[in-house]
């Protein structure tokens, strides 16, 4: 049985038949064609998958593409403003937030929904808030810096 | 164009299509035609394969093809071991791409699927029945050396046969290391300990993957693989696919970190190569992240049973171990040379030590083949020397900083010969340690220990004096040594009309910033700017030969030929720009990108009037050949010896037995930095790692070798919540024989951070009377300890 959604992706709507099962980053990745969406594990640990449904950070590897129907989902892709980078992007990497970039994607959005909720967190808030995206390349400090430059903060806060 | 480019935080030029999610990974490669190929693995870590039926998968909808062993037997050659460790009794088993009659760990391949659609083929695969009849299994390779162990092979690719699951058996010895125990039996002092280096799951956050097109017009094929080491990939991919280098290319596109998992050669690549070659259609096979803990190379797995002999005034005069390491069921490609090579050859630190030995036993066992991990090896040797020198201290009563004191290598800048007859290259590894001292108020921190515990919390201190190979190697030494390859480094470098330049490098950089240094490094040499510079990497097509990055190699050994390379260029330039100003090239000077006679620094060629001339060639001076272009083969003279000294601090709660890192600081010393906010970076990263080591990752097997920690659920990788900000400072001691002084840091973090924690914690625990505990020290362990040593 397939059941039919629409879901829009970074401004553009698709709409197709998926089956009941199919997750919200294989449609992405696959019918939208937007690979910026990384998937790092299988249950739901890394936050690679990290998007923003209806503005909301998601783990889309644990949401259904039928969850998401009617759904505008903003990915890394969307996040800029055509060629004006997004301010977290520009942190990222102005403060070498990032190594690999495999897990890039979804610190940047998991940041995104942190500061959307805390627009001043504290160093200790701003761990806290990303303990839910996994990096293996940068021991997180300079992504801990990349987020207080967004957020405004004094990047030396302790 | 100032030259101060070199040394200079630059923003990375990797970056804009990282942030944007713009890269290409391997997973995100589509090609038209395109299949998708999923393994089934073994569900037993030993058993004998009595049947197995794909009918229903193949009858599944969307299935294109199921191949089975006997489809690959003889299409695929066994998987080679390309590190052949000399005068060891290496006895390599034989490890086919697809395993026919016994399985040997639950990663071995039984079956592949190929479908229209990715999940077509997981569904597939289900359907598969294989019938086991399980065997025996023994993953700890201790026990797996024992008498009445399992036995994984009978034979090896000789015919001759393995006995007590041996893979090799390799000694390190220099020095008279027994009249060195005796006399400290006699009237000196002698420290034993058996540590225990728990096997690790590298967990590069993109997993493995590959691409394979196969043409069956030209016969060419085109491999996109998460590797390390592409032009590897193709020596490898050719000898067991059996197509030939010319008409292979591999490409390694973006990719997400390796760690030393993404080194070796694997057969899930063949595998897929196998069934593109079958298939005429180009199929993609990406690992979950289950399948990468089951099948990608894991680290460590040592047990190491220790002794060192000193004097009673702490001076060390031997050290004696004998190691079993956990080879898993199959040699992976470089794994012989890792316990071995990279470790025994570096046991004597950065310490006077006069005599030592060693017995490394190669294991084979029911687990993940082991490979080289960040620091490979290294890790192993500075944890066994730096744990036993604070056992050495807390036995004598001297702070663990004077017992370092009392045995480094005194400050040398152009060699120094250890007992393992290595010659390292420069270092001051006293200056080293007295710069943390002082920088982290070492002695306020240790006479707030002195006042006791806070509120049931104890405080720890724990150094980690370190020295590492890096920058492998002389290609010379690598044949001696039974690696089976060179370890030179190439470069293209190209100045195009415009001045812009292209560099074309073998080696493979993975998300180290490469594109950004290389860049800094050509800026500085002939005065472009370093945004004008394109580096291309990761494509045996498009770039020269080149033997991967790993090791801490990339700048140590690539970059060296990049700046010999573009060395050239300058040196054409010069001569090109003395014939346009009617000048002798012995008046010429060069500063910043421009040429000039001496004195007359306003009447100057530029890099860039020169490119021009030199690519039209409408005048250039006799016998010169058109074009601003230069390559190197750069084989190093000797490896590059970085090293520093690293402090932990802790505090532990004795009634819960957490242990909370509250402070760490790392000097490292690699030379001159091309790009300190990359040098930090590195360093942020490696530390994480190795704390990662200490307090909480470790791979386990049940007794039937199946993986406990069979996913990201059930292996505990670090977080962003559970550290303290990591202090980076450093000295800088070039050197000698690098054209640009640099060595290398990639790995130095983890070398360091997982001795320091250690014995950060256990120097907490003594007064509480615990002595020994194994990593990594989750909480019920630490309390385990405290509850058993206020028992006894």
């Amino acid at each position: 049985m397939k059941v039919p959604v629409s879901i829009t992706v970074n401004g553009r709507r698709h709409e197709h038949e998926v089956e009941p099962r199919l997750l919200l980053v294989h449609f992405i990745r696959v019918l939208a064609e937007q690979t910026g969406t990384k998937i790092g594990c299988d249950t739901s640990q890394c936050g690679a998958c990290t998007v923003l449904i209806d503005g909301v950070a998601a783990k889309s590897c644990t949401t259904l593409a039928v969850q998401a129907d009617g759904a505008e989902v903003t990915t890394i892709e969307g996040l800029a403003d055509g060629e004006q980078l997004h301010p977290l992007q520009e942190s990222f990497w102005n403060k070498h937030g990032l190594q690999c970039g495999f897990c890039t994607p979804g610190m940047i959005l998991a940041a995104h929904e942190l500061l959307r909720t805390n627009a001043s967190p504290s160093e200790a808030e701003i761990r806290h808030g990303l303990e839910g995206n996994l990096c293996r390349c940068t021991g997180y400090q300079n992504i801990v810096r990349a987020v207080q430059d967004a957020a405004g903060a004094a990047a030396d806060r302790k | 164009m100032s030259t101060r480019i070199f040394g200079s935080g630059i923003r990375r030029r990797e970056d804009p299509r990282l942030i944007t999610g713009s890269a290409t990974y391997t997973a995100d490669i589509r090609l038209p035609g395109m299949a998708h190929a999923a393994m089934l693995r073994s569900s037993h870590a030993h058993a004998r394969i009595t049947r197995i039926d794909t009918s229903a998968a193949a009858a599944a909808p969307g299935v294109v093809a199921v191949y089975t062993g006997t489809d690959t037997e003889g299409a695929l050659q066994p998987m080679p071991c390309a590190w052949l460790l000399p005068d060891a009794g290496l006895k390599i088993a034989p490890y086919p791409c697809i395993a026919k009659d016994v399985v040997r760990y639950t990663g071995d391949i039984v079956a592949v699927v190929v479908a229209e659609r990715l999940h077509q083929a997981h569904d597939a695969v289900e359907l598969i029945e294989v019938d086991y009849e399980p065997l025996p299994a023994v993953t700890d390779p201790e026990q797996a050396a024992g008498a009445d162990a399992p036995q994984l092979h009978a034979k090896d690719l000789n015919g001759d046969a393995i006995e007590g699951n041996q893979a090799f058996h390799w000694t390190v010895a220099g020095g008279d290391v027994d009249a060195a125990f005796a006399a400290a039996e006699a009237d000196g002092v002698v420290i034993k300990e058996r540590i225990l280096q728990q096997r690790l799951i590298p967990n590069a956050m993109e997993t493995r993957g590959a691409v394979a097109q196969y043409n069956r017009a030209s016969g060419e094929l085109t491999l996109w693989n998460t590797t390390q080491n592409p032009h590897i990939v193709r020596f490898l991919c050719s000898v067991v696919t059996g197509v030939p280098e010319d008409k292979l290319r591999v490409i390694a596109p973006e990719v997400g970190g390796g760690f030393g998992s993404k080194i070796a050669a694997y057969p899930a690549d063949f595998v897929t190569v196998f069934c593109s070659k079958m298939l005429g259609r180009p199929i993609r096979w990406t690992e979950t992240r289950s399948e990468n803990y089951q099948a990608t190379t894991h680290g460590r797995d040592h047990v190491q049973d220790v002794e060192l002999a000193a004097t009673k005034d702490g001076k060390i005069t031997g050290l004696r171990c004998t190691v079993r390491a956990g080879m898993g069921a199959y040699l992976s490609t470089a794994a012989p040379g890792i316990p071995t090579i990279l470790h025994g050859l570096m046991l004597s630190g950065c310490y006077d030590i006069p005599a030592l030995k060693e017995d490394v036993y190669g294991v084979y066992t029911n687990g993940v083949p082991v490979e080289a991990y960040r620091g490979a090896g290294r890790p192993e040797a500075t944890f066994m020397l730096e744990r036993l020198i604070d056992m050495l201290a807390h036995k004598l009563d001297l702070d663990p900083a004077d017992v370092r004191r009392r045995n480094f290598i005194p400050k040398f800048d152009n060699g120094h010969e250890v007992v393992t007859t290595l010659n390292y290259d420069s270092g001051d590894y006293p200056g080293a340690l007295a710069k943390l001292l002082e920088h982290t108020g070492y002695q306020a921190l240790r006479e707030k220990q002195k006042a006791g515990p806070a509120n049931g919390r104890y405080l720890g201190l724990g150094l980690s004096s370190y020295v590492e190979i890096c920058g492998l190697g002389p290609s010379q030494v690598a044949g001696a040594i039974g690696f089976q390859g060179g370890l030179w480094e190439s470069a293209i470098v190209r100045v195009h009309p415009t001045g812009k330049v292209h560099v074309f490098i073998g080696a493979s950089p993975h998300g180290q910033g490469e594109e950004t240094t290389f860049a800094q490094i050509v800026a500085s040499e002939i005065g472009v700017d370093a945004g004008d510079v394109k580096i291309v990497h990761g494509d045996t097509d498009a770039t020269p030969m080149g033997w991967g990055t790993y090791g801490s190699r990339t700048t140590a050994v690539g970059g060296a030929a990049l700046a010999v390379a573009v060395r050239k260029i300058r040196d054409k330039a010069k001569v090109l720009a003395a014939h346009l100003l009617e000048a002798s090239v012995e008046d010429m000077e060069y500063e910043d990108g421009r040429f000039f006679v001496k004195g007359s620094p306003d009447k100057a060629k530029t890099i860039q009037d020169v490119a021009l001339m030199a690519n039209v060639a409408w005048d250039l001076p006799e016998g010169m050949e058109a074009g601003l272009e230069a390559s190197t083969f750069y084989d190093p003279p000797n490896f590059v010896f970085p090293y520093g000294a690293h402090l932990a601090v802790v505090e532990v709660d004795a009634a819960t037995g957490h242990v909370e890192l509250t402070g760490y600081t790392a000097l490292d010393d690699c030379g001159p930095q091309i790009n300190p906010v990359i040098v930090e970076g590195q360093v942020h990263g490696g530390v994480v790692q190795g704390i990662g080591q200490a307090l909480w990752e470790g791979a386990a097997y049940d007794e039937s070798g199946q993986l406990v920690t069979g996913s990201l659920l059930d292996y505990a990788l670090p977080r962003a919540d559970g550290l303290p900000p990591i202090d980076v400072i450093s000295t800088v001691t070039p050197s000698p024989h690098h054209p640009l002084g640099v060595k290398g840091i990639g790995e130095a973090g983890t070398i360091a951070s997982t001795a320091a924690v250690y014995n950060a914690v256990m120097d907490a625990l003594r007064p509480l009377g615990v002595t020994r505990v194994d990593m990594p020290f989750t909480p019920e362990r630490v309390w385990r300890a405290i509850q058993e040593a206020k028992g006894s």
